[in-house]
């Protein structure tokens, strides 16, 4: 695939010189995600293809219109894969956009998120200027974290043209057991299991059934496995994929979905009950109408935030509302990159 | 905003001994001067006032006060950085948050930990090991340096290919602004909505606002950990071995190599047992359940000998591997003893290139006849060559540090970077434009503005003004031409 940062470049000067908004859309598999936005849309899936991938190395660099699948496919000829799990959303996904709007798997809470594997990025900033940030090694402290940055900014920052990554090898095995039991005693249990030190690379409670994975060294998930089988059942490892793609029967796509991100233990009560709780309980999922500032409240008591991660009202806020010292602070530091507000207005808060 | 009533040295202890202790407000030369300085004592300079304030209030009103007469602040944590980032202002004020070294919290069951800036690394692992826990970065410094000052620095350690820096391993921050306005970063959960500015944050080196609480992820300690150290007569075969581990599937917890000069003086200082003779010597650890470190070893051993190892053992003991890090945790001060002062400089680089970049090393070695001796995070391509110089020798140390910048612009050349762990600071605010373009720069003081506009949180760190770099790469091309 052709390099075609030049033509991006051109087209944010052009819309620059204009004054003319920029929607930043690479697979469009994302698109529910954030704030309904209308501006003219800047094309990035087209500036795709691997620039150097050195497995002894583990570093990757794409260009940020590469999809998730050929990324994969790259990674598995050398039995190497993201250990983040991004979601592939239908075969679209691409790396800009995952990074963008920080997709991580199942695995995120043991694994890392995208945002822990970015190692360095190229992007067009609000002046049209083409930057490089962090870089292809693993440790990297010179100047600001700007490739960590993008992680979650929603394209509000910039377009990012090229993204290194850490990657790493596949885990050698496989396996999950499910237990039945409470959302109450599954807080608990993932809790406690995880201050263990078993190969778990995955948590997750849903409809009475936990589930738990283990990965990695193939004789000490086996050891796991047989040392914990009492009670529970072996199931195949597809629950996961169709967790992170938002697959499972639980999922009702008519209904808006609430992201909780909070305090891995916290009991939060009624809503627990009715909820997918995540990532060892850190990340939790809730569908149904509601008031955005009750789920706000829980969610602070929980220690974190709520967002309105897909259906409901898409032209109101949807992330998690901020103290007014932060937004201030996270408005002067989108400006610091796109003074002129080109990209991606209001998509994140309306704000910004 | 005003400065021209700009209180004297007397008055602003006066207006700061209205709220701190009179005693913590240190304005005489003699008790000032441990402050004068971070660990690296070549850079010196001594500030103003140097405060300790004792609450978090305390230092909002010292940053208030600050900020309303644009006086310089420098954030100090236990002063063990390596690149010169507390290096006090001479027109400002050090705010040291020594005083406050409590662990607020630790939550088992959610393996986390809130801390007081102060908290010295290791005693978080201390703390927490009655739950089986431990905090997983551990740089060198670890029994002196502060949990304020990693993420100042977003340090890393022997342990950080496979279990991160500092910014992998810490949930929230709370900080003050350089206005001293209270701020969370981060939050309990493992993400937050809007720009990750704790992303941002942590690496900062007091550029951007002071750290008052940090809440840390704790790890489960591992079953079992076991070192395999395998010796190589040549220091290609070693670089390449290390692929030859990652490429079998395995992510070694640590994995560090030395050459043939420290491994000398570290096996004179420590008797750790390693072959003196050896070219090039690694340390890969290995840890995780009993059955993993067993399958894990023999295959790692077997990488080893593969690859041309003239020797391989492997710890049979705790007692045993805490002996074999010994040599490698002491290298610094090893190297320390054969040779009146060293300079440790700290650059990144593909693995691949270590060869090239060692010949290159050791040619510069004759060209500036200055010893090298090298320890490398070889897992993660963190080099950490010593030069070994006499300070009391005039123009010395100048040479060092003119051989050091050339080591870390071949470090960018080979596509690496010119600090993985120790900073920039004022130590290599030259190297600088080397990694970055002038729109990079302006890029980042555009960041910097967005938090302290007025530039008075540790200023004259961390990033170049647009015109030092004209000077600094008009003073290179001249040394090119003359050189030439």
């Amino acid at each position: 695939m052709p390099d075609l940062s030049q033509e991006l470049i051109e087209q944010v000067k052009d819309s620059l010189n204009e004054k003319r908004a920029l929607q930043i859309v690479g697979g469009g598999s994302k698109s529910f995600m954030g704030r309904n936005v209308t501006a003219q849309p800047l094309m990035v899936n087209e500036h795709s293809g691997v620039v150097s991938y050195e497995p002894v190395e583990l570093v990757l660099t794409v260009r940020a219109g590469t999809s998730l699948a050929e990324i994969e496919q790259t990674l598995a000829g050398h039995n190497q894969e993201l250990a983040f799990e991004p979601p592939r959303f239908g075969g679209h996904a691409t790396i800009g956009g995952t990074l963008a709007c920080n997709q991580s798997g199942p695995g995120r809470p043991w694994l890392g998120s995208v945002r822990d594997h970015v190692l360095g990025v190229k992007l067009i900033n609000g002046k049209a200027e083409h930057l490089n940030f962090g870089g292809q090694v693993m440790k990297n402290v010179a100047g600001y974290d700007v490739s960590r940055l993008q992680a979650g900014a929603m394209g509000t920052l910039g377009v990012m043209t090229e993204i290194s990554l850490k990657v790493l090898p596949k885990a050698e095995a496989v396996q999950t057991l499910c237990w039945n039991m409470t959302a109450k005693e599954a807080l608990q249990f993932m809790n406690e299991q995880a201050g263990s030190s078993k190969p778990i690379t995955a948590a997750c409670w849903v409809a009475g059934e936990l589930y738990i994975r283990f990965s990695g060294a193939r004789a000490a998930v086996e050891a796991t496995v047989k040392q914990w089988q009492a009670n529970t059942r072996q199931v195949d490892e597809t629950i996961w994929q169709k967790l992170a793609e938002r697959e499972l029967s639980w999922f009702q796509p008519e209904k808006p979905l609430w992201r909780f991100s909070v305090n891995s233990a916290v009991d939060m009560g009624a809503i627990d009950d009715e909820a997918i709780l995540d990532w060892g309980g850190a990340q939790r999922w809730y569908q149904g109408e509601a008031d955005k500032a009750e789920l706000e409240a829980l969610a602070r008591q929980a220690g974190g935030q709520v967002q309105l991660f897909s259906g409901g009202n898409r032209q109101d806020e949807v992330m998690h509302e901020l103290p007014v010292a932060v937004q201030m602070l996270q408005r002067r530091v989108k400006q610091s990159f796109d003074p002129e507000a080109i990209f991606n207005p209001g998509r994140l808060y309306s704000w910004m | 905003m005003s400065n021209t009533n700009k209180p004297n040295k007397d008055e602003l202890c006066t207006l700061f001994r209205r709220f701190i202790a009179p005693e913590y407000v240190i304005s005489d030369q003699e008790t000032q001067k441990p402050y004068e300085c971070d660990g690296l004592s070549m850079y010196c300079e001594m500030p103003l006032i140097v405060v300790l304030p004792e609450t978090v209030e305390q230092v909002q009103e010292v940053l208030r006060i600050c900020h309303r007469y644009q006086i310089p602040v420098v954030a100090r944590g236990a002063g063990t950085g390596l690149c010169a980032g507390a290096m006090p202002h001479e027109e400002g004020v050090v705010l040291s948050l020594a005083k406050f070294n409590k662990i607020l919290e630790i939550d088992p069951l959610t393996r986390t930990a809130r801390l007081q800036p102060g908290v010295r690394n290791l005693a978080i692992s201390e703390a927490a090991a009655e739950y089986g826990l431990y905090y997983g970065p551990d740089p060198s410094s670890q029994i002196a340096c502060t949990i304020g000052g990693n993420v100042a620095e977003n340090s890393g350690g022997v342990h950080c290919l496979k279990y991160g820096l500092t910014v992998h391993n810490i949930l929230s921050v709370e900080m003050l602004t350089v206005e001293g306005e209270k701020m969370t970063l981060g939050s309990e959960g493992l993400d937050s909505c809007g720009l990750d500015l704790l992303a941002l944050f942590t690496g900062s080196e007091g550029l951007l606002g002071i750290v008052t609480e940090v809440r840390v992820k704790l790890l489960p300690t591992p079953e079992r950990a076991t070192v395999v150290m395998a010796a190589f007569d040549n220091v290609q075969k070693a670089g390449d071995s290390v692929g030859g581990v990652i490429s079998a599937g395995i992510i070694p917890a640590g994995l560090e190599m030395m050459d043939s000069h420290a491994i000398r003086a570290a096996e004179d200082f420590a008797k750790a047992g390693y072959p003196k003779e050896a070219q090039a010597l690694l340390l890969c650890e290995v840890d995780g359940t009993e059955e993993e470190v067993s399958s894990h070893i023999e295959r790692v051993e077997k990488v080893f000998q593969d690859y041309g190892a003239t020797s391989v053992r492997i710890s049979q003991s705790e007692e045993e591997r805490a002996l074999l890090w010994k040599g490698r945790k002491s290298a610094f001060p090893a190297v320390g003893r054969i040779s009146p002062d060293y300079y440790c400089m700290d650059g990144t680089i593909p693995r691949s290139q270590l060869a090239h970049v060692l010949t290159e090393m050791q040619r510069m070695s004759d060209h500036y006849n200055l010893r090298v001796a090298n320890v490398f995070h070889a897992g993660d391509g963190n080099l950490h060559p010593l030069i070994l110089f006499d300070a009391n020798q005039p123009g010395e140390f100048e040479k060092t540090e003119e051989f050091g910048g050339k080591i870390l612009e071949l470090c960018v050349q080979v596509g690496g970077c010119i600090t993985g762990e120790h900073g920039v600071g004022m130590e290599k605010i030259r190297q600088m434009p080397v990694q970055f373009s002038d729109q990079e720069l302006v890029q980042f003081h555009a960041i910097k503005a967005a938090f302290d506009e007025l530039g008075t949180l540790n200023p004259g760190k961390g990033i170049p003004t647009l015109r030092s770099c004209q000077e600094y790469r008009s003073i290179e091309s001249k040394e090119e031409c003359s050189h030439a």
